[in-house]
């Protein structure tokens, strides 16, 4: 007979076998036996957040910066329902959580008992999958299966809804071989032929653009080495997604910068007027292809991604390469180096005249900014910022808003799984509840959350996970006192009625810090900019950095609704004879 | 407000929409139905019928059949979306008009009155393999195969001979000759 275990000891003897380190949780009386067990596993380390929402954001920055699965652990009712936004955060930006929920004993299931909920219905559509285990004798296998979902193909959330009763029903264990195997969602579908087809249109090409996005960064270290070696071997134009960030050297010269609503000028038309736009990784997002009916009109695109449902979802794409980036670069570039060794080099004059046309839209100088000696402007503040971290090697979160575009237009990455900012759902608070994961995974690397006031208000209580775990985030808030992305549109969109978008009463940050038991820092003018930045960056302890910055700065170039890629708003002065019109106006 | 307006985009593309049935196997587990329904609803697909029933004991496999309609994109996500759920096996997605496949829907009519009424109602289902189920001196139950716009044909024509109640399944479907779905 062999030895029986308790569900609790299960989940743990499972988590042991996955190789998880650290959990990010919070108990409830629907996990207190998986809790109880937590003693007896000294190689996981529990870190206790403030708000599940932040255990499931300090999860996904976990993920995001070490390429491992995140693990949460929440209880049943409210501690799964207030998860569901860090669940759908990793789902829209593909990041790796396994989710593990208490939930009522089996017999109380649909009695609405104390802190129930329909755990698995309301996360149905915002995981990959997920289970409510019934049986003890399924809790092993179900854990195991659960990783696996998670981590293969193109990575997400999943959950484990797990009843009191089977958290301390007994049954035995036995270590499941890690299979090599994946699930039959994730091969590599694509085939010798399409590669050859890919090659051929790349030395066909006048006109080339490679735009990359979030899937390299998830395929592995190995992806964003292949990434440069392409580039590098083409001499190819590139321009990346915001997820995408840092796959590519920030500061390389054949980088126009990042695209999409907010991107670069030079980025942007390059994507409108290419003749070849190879897709690597990204998803044809609407914050990135504006007006889809002009979008990139006289283009073959070719789209790469590990995700069958992402091709032809949102553009109409010519070449479609199913499978891992990694695999797939791989391939392309020994195929083209085969054929020909040397061509970057011969293929030089052939799209001599498509560079010319980038280095007169990079003259533009899109994201320049009118500096002041009065205020601090926030283009400034991050500027500053990245020029004095840029020799460590940091790590960035955000929240949502224009401090999250600023953050990605002027801070240059140049590693991959260094910039860590909720894209797809937009969610505020997600930056410093990330920066904790971010630090845990990375104990001594300089990590700092560059966030808005309105956003780091709605997970403000994380700090206090920081002090407890003497975790020395940064907390970087560019401090406008508005929301001032929402403030941004009503004054581009609603003649400037600024309904709800201003925050009376905020706290002192410099005080709330100071209460929570870190170290708080004001910066008022640029010329004690540096110095506090230095403060900060020298305080190993958590810091709160209160940015006081211009008000009224908008965000730009930015491309406005119902508008193409090539018409973008460029600037203050710009903006006043390109007024959104038309179509832009009558949006819902 | 004055002027609606949006940092969205929108398209004014009208595409023709096709009617499409799509076969998917599963596991026949708990929420699994859930989870196909809940994609389609999620996503603003359309479902017009849905059957599904255990196709195999030993391997626990369900087989649903939902009758959608789409544009030819929108049938392409619906069918790589369903092939993304774990519990999703295969996935067979073909045109109504495609000849090699036959499909059929089932339905119950239960007409009271005359005798008289009663055998010209079910005279009129002659064409659609009509099987008395159960017979009163006032009443009928008969079920009939027959398409969607058949059935739907029938239950008006046959008001006028006592229909009271229909109950009617989704289509089910299958390929003709000795080939089966892949």
């Amino acid at each position: 007979m062999p030895k029986l275990f308790t569900g609790a000891e299960i989940v743990f003897k499972s988590l042991e076998d996955q190789g998880v380190e650290f959990i990010f949780g919070y108990p409830g009386g629907a996990v207190l036996p998986i809790y109880d067990e937590l003693k007896h596993h000294k190689s996981i380390k529990h870190i206790l957040a403030r708000h599940e929402q932040g255990a499931g954001h300090a999860a996904e920055g976990y993920a995001r910066s070490s390429g491992k699965p995140g693990v949460v652990l929440v209880t049943s009712g409210p501690g799964a329902t207030n998860v569901v936004t860090a669940l759908t955060d990793a789902y829209m930006d593909s990041v790796p959580i396994v989710c593990i929920s208490g939930q009522v004993p089996t017999h109380l299931i649909g009695t609405d008992a104390f802190q129930e909920c329909d755990t698995t219905g309301i996360t149905r559509p915002c995981t990959k999958h997920n289970w409510l285990v019934k049986d003890v004798k399924d809790l092993a296998k179900t854990i195991h299966k659960a990783f696996e979902v998670a981590t293969t193909g193109r990575p997400g959330p999943v959950l484990v809804d797990i009843p009191k009763d089977i958290q301390f029903n007994k049954f035995s264990y036995f270590k499941i071989k890690k299979q090599k195997k994946l699930n039959g969602k994730s091969h590599n579908h694509y085939s010798q032929k399409e590669i050859d087809e890919l090659i051929k249109l790349i030395t066909k090409s006048k006109k080339p653009i490679i735009y990359s996005g979030g899937g390299v960064i998830n395929s592995g270290s190995e992806a964003s080495q292949l990434l440069r070696e392409l580039v590098d071997a083409t001499g190819f134009p590139i321009t990346s997604t915001l997820q995408g960030l840092g796959a590519y050297p920030g500061e390389d010269n054949q980088f126009l910068g990042m695209l999409g609503m907010h991107g670069t000028y030079e980025a942007n038309n390059a994507m409108h007027g290419c003749d070849l736009m190879i897709n690597i990784g990204a998803r044809f997002d609407d914050r990135i292809t504006g007006k889809i009916d002009e979008f990139s009109p006289k283009s073959k695109k070719v789209h790469i991604d590990i995700d069958p449902s992402s091709i032809n979802k949102n553009v109409k794409v010519d070449l479609a390469i199913v499978g891992d980036v990694a695999s797939v670069l791989k391939n392309t570039i020994k195929v083209l180096k085969k054929q020909n060794p040397n061509f970057s080099k011969s293929n030089k004059s052939n799209i001599s005249k498509w560079w010319e046309q980038i280095q007169k839209w990079r003259s533009v100088n899109s994201l320049g900014y009118i500096n002041s000696e009065e205020s601090i402007k926030p283009q400034y503040a991050v500027q500053r910022l990245y020029e004095l971290t840029k020799n460590k090697d940091t790590f960035i979160t955000t929240e949502v808003g224009q401090h999250q575009m600023w953050a990605a237009q002027h801070y240059k990455f140049d590693k991959p799984n260094r910039w860590m900012t909720s894209g797809g759902l937009g969610t505020m608070g997600y930056g410093l509840p990330a920066a904790i994961g971010v630090q845990i995974a990375n104990p001594k690397k300089l990590v700092i959350d560059i966030a808005g006031e309105a956003s780091v208000l709605m997970t403000m209580q994380e700090m206090s996970t920081a002090v407890q775990y003497s975790l020395p985030i940064k907390i970087f808030i560019l401090n406008n006192e508005y929301m001032g992305m929402v403030r941004q549109w009503q004054e581009l969109l609603h003649d400037k009625n600024y309904s709800e978008s201003y925050t009376a009463a905020l706290p002192d940050f410099v005080k709330l810090a100071e209460a929570y038991g870190c170290v708080g820092i004001r910066a008022k003018t640029p010329e004690e900019l540096d110095d506090k930045i230095i403060e900060m960056i020298n305080t190993d302890r958590p810091v709160i950095f209160d940015c006081l910055v211009d008000k009224v700065e908008n965000c730009f170039p930015m491309i406005p609704s119902g508008k193409p890629h090539n018409q973008m708003i460029l600037g203050p002065k710009d903006q006043e004879e390109n007024k959104i019109t038309g179509k832009g106006k009558s949006l819902v | 407000m004055s002027k609606a307006r949006s940092a969205y985009s929108i398209s004014n593309k009208k595409e023709k929409f096709d009617t499409h049935i799509i076969v998917v196997w599963v596991d026949n587990e708990a929420g699994v139905l859930a989870r196909i329904a809940g994609l389609f609803s999620g996503r603003g697909y359309n479902i017009e019928s849905l059957a599904v029933a255990e196709v195999d004991k030993k391997l626990n496999i369900s087989r649903i059949t939902i009758v959608t309609t789409g544009t030819p994109q929108v049938i392409n996500q619906i069918r790589l979306q369903l092939k993304k759920l774990v519990p999703v096996h295969n996935v067979a997605d073909f045109k109504r008009e495609d000849r090699q496949v036959i499909f059929k829907e089932m339905a119950l009519l239960k007409i009271v009155g005359k005798n008289g009424s009663r055998e010209k109602a079910l005279k009129a289902c002659k064409k659609f393999n009509p099987v008395i189920l159960d017979k009163t001196n006032k009443s009928y139950v008969i079920q009939i195969t027959a398409l969607r716009r058949e059935i739907d044909k029938m239950i008006v024509d046959l008001k006028k001979f006592g229909l009271v109640s229909v109950s009617r399944t989704g289509a089910v479907a299958m390929t003709r000759g000795s080939e089966i779905f892949k």
